[in-house]
């Protein structure tokens, strides 16, 4: 990494994205530029080729999902990133890598929707889609960075992630911190945490892809290297061959959800502030946060007990740490630029404990400190 | 919480005033401050109201947007009717009086100064009306230091440009002194 990088600078969320990318090993990117995401795209196509990596522009967001699946595949670390528009486009090869266990990172710069929306303008519309857009009974991880240098940080985290438990995993940005520019230091790279995949301990004639370690997690064998099996989005066996024996197919099922439910003290990550004696606990993610934590200071500057809960990780989602504020909280305020996304899951986890409300916003814009503040009094 | 200066560059897109809101905010990091820019824009390459927000700040910066701006630069007539009005007491407003000829009543320190055609005329290129906007911003304002625009702006402009860069900043600079002196006496 150049030296430029450990200093403090002025950097963009998705440039952020791209530098945490190639910290974390990411050496293949293929993707279908789409603002807000562009970025992310641009600074790899100019960067990887300078690591050993390829960047490949491919005829769509379908193909540039297939893209990264294939190079994992073959061993290398591999990243997407696009919009709205692009990761529904994506959501079937999403399920085959969750499917087929192929670590891999979809990088999703929300815009304004549905459909092509405001492309220039921020929205958080796709939180439930990161969770259930592509089909089927299936695990999800998708962590939510509110700050350029948690771009940085988050996208390592997604591909360690994903390598670690090889899962498909999510960066679910919004345009506000995907464009937005800030005064950052970046660690050195000596200091970035990298995790690779497991590799298989066995000869070629002794695999099977899909049986799993102690943890849950198979090792992985690089295609290419020897290693000859089948790689399907259909119920397979540990071989990796077709199945409908419902046995095996309930195992598969519940492997696939265990070895994430089984770490969540890992996976899951808030941050909380002033929540110790919150009477009013406010909801944000994303650019939203940034928001709430200006709403929260200024509500104990007028001397109301206010806190803010932000979920890092906002799939899987945060239930301990809502399910224990709830015993103390009167209220929730969700605060979101969607039409209560998050709130329905704070609700599910409150389960009538306390009240909740929400401030939300679909004209792309962002949700203002002041609009968060009157709900929080409005509360009182 | 620190006291944040809020700065909003507002004009036509293809005017550079995105590229001018990350110089500034470049500088403002030189300086040791802590900073944030957005902007926002239409689908258009030129054309269409453009708009750069930075907040600069010694302590943490949350919300990233302009609440209640205090340096507001207008270089279109849309962009000063759509931002010069209603600022508060202290606020300063730098219009580029080549493009706003009819600037808002009732503003305690506004600053006609013509940005572009100082460009246009003085340097032979237009396009270098943001750095001009720039000098005259920062020698109204002193909103970052001088040598931190300076090195900001030259680590950010293309090679062999550097010169006419500089000598856009400076004019802006001296064109804003002129005129404080103009208002003071």
């Amino acid at each position: 990494m150049s030296q430029l990088v450990n200093m403090a600078r002025l950097m963009q969320g998705n440039e952020a994205v791209a530098e945490g990318a190639l910290a974390a090993g990411i050496r293949f990117f293929a993707g279908y530029p789409i603002t807000p995401s562009t970025e992310v795209a641009e600074i790899l196509a100019e960067r990887l080729p300078e690591v050993g990596g390829k960047f490949i522009q491919m005829e769509d967001e379908i193909a540039s999902m297939a893209a990264i699946i294939g190079a994992s595949l073959a061993g290398v670390k591999s990243l997407t990133a696009t919009s709205g528009p692009g990761f529904s486009l994506k959501q079937e090869n999403l399920g085959y890598a969750t499917m087929a266990e192929v670590p891999c990172v979809v990088v999703n710069v929300q815009r304004s929707g549905p459909s092509t929306g405001i492309p220039t303008a921020p929205a958080q519309g796709d939180v439930m889609q990161a969770r259930w857009g592509t089909h089927g009974d299936h695990p999800a991880i998708a962590l939510c960075p509110a700050s350029v240098a948690e771009c940085f940080d988050l996208t390592v985290r997604a591909v360690n992630f994903a390598e670690k438990y090889r899962t498909p995993v999510i960066l679910l940005m919004d345009e506000v911190i995907g464009h937005m520019r800030e005064r950052v230091v970046l660690p050195p790279a000596d200091q970035v945490m990298v995790v690779d995949r497991k590799k298989p301990a066995v000869g070629p004639d002794r695999y099977y892809a899909y049986r799993p370690d102690e943890d849950g997690v198979p090792p992985m064998a690089n295609f290419g290297e020897g290693y000859r099996y089948h790689v399907t989005g259909l119920v397979h066996d540990e071989a990796g061959n077709p199945s409908t024996n419902p046995k095996i197919a309930e195992q598969l099922i519940y492997r696939l959800h265990n070895k994430i439910d089984s770490r969540l003290d890992e996976i899951v990550a808030v941050e909380e502030m002033e929540t110790a004696d919150a009477e009013v606990v406010v909801v944000a993610y994303g650019g939203v946060a940034r928001s709430a934590r200006r709403a929260v200071k200024e509500a104990r500057q007028a001397g109301l007990p206010v806190g803010l809960i932000r979920p890092i990780t906002i799939w899987p989602f945060p239930e301990q740490a809502i399910h224990q504020l709830a015993d103390r909280a009167k209220r929730f305020v969700v605060a979101e630029m969607n039409l209560g996304q998050l709130r329905g899951e704070v609700e599910r986890v409150v389960k009538g404990r306390a009240m909740v409300t929400g401030v939300n916003r679909v004209d792309g814009e962002l949700v203002t400190p002041a609009e968060i503040l009157a709900a929080i009094k409005e509360v009182g | 919480m620190e006291k944040t200066t809020e700065l909003r560059l507002s004009g036509t897109g293809g005017q550079g005033l995105i590229l001018a809101g990350i110089i500034l905010a470049e500088a403002a990091i030189i300086d040791g401050f802590n900073t944030v820019q957005t902007q926002s824009y239409g689908p258009e390459a030129r054309g269409g109201a453009s708009k750069a927000e930075v907040l600069i700040s010694s302590g943490e910066i949350d919300y990233p947007k302009v609440t209640t701006p205090d340096v507001v630069l207008a270089m279109s007539q849309e962009a000063c009717d759509k931002y010069g009005r209603n600022l508060h007491q202290d606020a300063v407003l730098l219009v580029d009086s080549t493009f706003v000829t009819d600037p808002p009543p009732a503003v305690a320190k506004i600053y006609h100064l013509p940005l572009t055609r100082i460009a246009r005329e003085q340097l032979g290129k237009e396009m270098v009306a943001n750095v001009v906007a720039l000098g005259a911003l920062v020698g109204m304002t002193g909103v970052v230091s001088r040598d931190a625009l300076l090195q900001a702006l030259l680590a950010r402009v293309p090679k062999g440009t550097e010169a006419l860069n500089q000598r856009a900043m400076t004019l802006g600079w001296e064109a804003a002194q002129a005129e404080r002196q103009r208002i003071i006496a």
